[in-house]
């Protein structure tokens, strides 16, 4: 079974690439669905495979930035990417991303960062899982509320509007966003944006997680624009991102090259998958994948608290993080294969 | 005036993302942990790739920068080419919350 095993040059490990494949699909299905990187899903995914964690990250970065170009590139012909939001954006995530990263170091002067961060980034994920969950009710109330009076519910309406506040400020200059459909002041996007760069900068990660919701409730995107654009922002700052890792020396580009294989059929499906589950769909599952991502912390957090729990807890993270990848990528697939199905036959039954 | 919004943003992204060396968070360089590939049992294309590590970490950049969106877009053109032949309609899609 040699031939399953492939060397990888640069590490000098032997990996297991049927393994690296399934990895990027799953990643793949997930990423192009939620419009995020993922780096939370493929750490403990690499590890299990054996990877040197010396080059975990540069290599998942790498494969991200290829994921996220296959996936933006779906998007774009759906029309599910603001270019011109994107771009605005990537300013204030990068600015942002500094001021994080220089905050990250004030933190580790004074000996407090793993705790304050870990912390931090459990309460962040509770409040965008209440956000989600909250805009869920909201919505249904709405819905409730219109039917009792026989009236019919906006396609496009939500639960939560705080964009709608947002909007009423009027700082030059205003910026029309032809794909998201409104007009907001360009400081708007800018500092929603710097704010999720500095707290993707503090808690060391890629920001889909954090910017994809931002996009929704702050800046009042639609769910697939918000999607589309966030990969738009995960594909440059992946790109950037693996050319820094590689400089450094930590890029293994044949292990990157494998998972994208998987992951581009990953992304297409995760990315048609957004043709046939509607925006609250996606913000449940989303919701779902932000508890998941939440609980895996905090497993991680309790053996600072009961000792001798450290290798269950490890283990336990780990099992929980790939089955959430795994029944999250089977329910995208699910969907995404009624949905093509039907088209299909409606197409048939048309001609 | 929004012309030159959209230029000065376009440029100031382009800036801060060209020059990392200029990034404040990158701080003073630390003592660098230099990783060398072992080259002494490949052959081939395993070993000029491993070699390539070894020399130039700069080429190795370049390489890897280059490559990933090139097969990206190669995979995802492949891919695209599938579900067209499936019949699943890849230009349109209808936008809904509900």
């Amino acid at each position: 079974m040699d031939w399953l095993y492939v060397l990888m040059p640069v590490s000098g490990v032997t990996i297991f690439w049927p393994g690296l494949i399934i990895l990027g699909i799953g990643v793949g299905i997930i990423g192009g669905f939620f419009g995020m990187g993922g780096a939370w899903m493929v750490t403990p995914g690499l590890n299990i495979l054996g990877f040197p964690m010396a080059f975990a990250i540069g290599t998942d970065i790498a494969h991200m930035a290829g994921k996220s170009l296959i996936s933006t590139m779906r998007h774009g012909r759906f029309g599910n990417v603001d270019y011109r939001l994107g771009v605005i954006m990537i300013v204030g995530t990068i600015a942002g991303f500094e001021c994080g990263a220089q905050m990250i170091m004030w933190l580790e002067r004074i000996g407090k960062v793993e705790f304050i961060v870990r912390w931090m980034y459990v309460v962040l994920l509770i409040l965008i899982a209440w956000m989600v969950f909250a805009d869920v009710a909201k919505k249904r109330k709405k819905e409730k509320e219109a039917r009792a009076k026989g009236l019919d519910v906006d396609k496009l309406a939500t639960g939560i509007e705080w964009h709608k506040t947002f909007h009423k400020l009027k700082i030059p200059p205003m910026v029309h966003f032809k794909a998201a459909g409104f007009t907001c002041s360009a400081w708007l996007p800018i500092f929603i944006s710097f704010a999720t760069g500095w707290l993707a900068g503090i808690l060391g990660i890629g920001g889909g997680l954090i910017r994809m919701p931002a996009l929704i409730y702050f800046i009042g995107c639609p769910t697939h624009i918000a999607v589309g654009t966030d990969l738009f922002e995960v594909m440059i700052s992946g790109l950037y991102g693996a050319g820094t890792y590689t400089f450094k020396g930590r890029t293994e580009l044949v292990a990157a090259l494998i998972m994208l294989c998987g992951a581009a059929v990953g992304a297409q499906v995760g990315t048609v998958a957004t043709k046939y589950i509607k925006g609250y769909g996606i913000r449940i599952a989303f919701g779902i994948a932000v508890i998941g991502c939440c609980i895996s912390i905090i497993m991680k957090l309790i053996p600072r608290y009961i000792a001798g729990t450290k290798y269950i807890m490890d283990i336990s993270s780990t099992v929980l993080i790939l089955g959430l990848v795994a029944s999250l990528s089977l329910y995208i697939l699910v969907k995404m294969i009624q949905g093509a199905r039907n088209e299909i036959a409606v197409k048939k039954g048309g001609a | 005036m929004r012309k030159l919004w959209i230029r000065l943003t376009g440029v100031m992204a382009m800036a801060l993302m060209v020059i990392p060396g200029v990034v404040l968070a990158a701080g003073e360089p630390a003592s660098l942990l230099v990783i060398v590939a072992d080259t002494r049992k490949l052959s081939g294309w395993e070993a000029w790739f491993a070699n390539l590590y070894n020399e130039s970490h700069i080429y190795f950049t370049i390489v890897t920068v280059v490559t990933i969106p090139i097969v990206g877009v190669i995979l995802g053109l492949l891919a695209d080419q599938v579900m067209t032949r499936i019949g699943i309609d890849l230009k349109s899609r209808e936008l809904s919350e509900h």
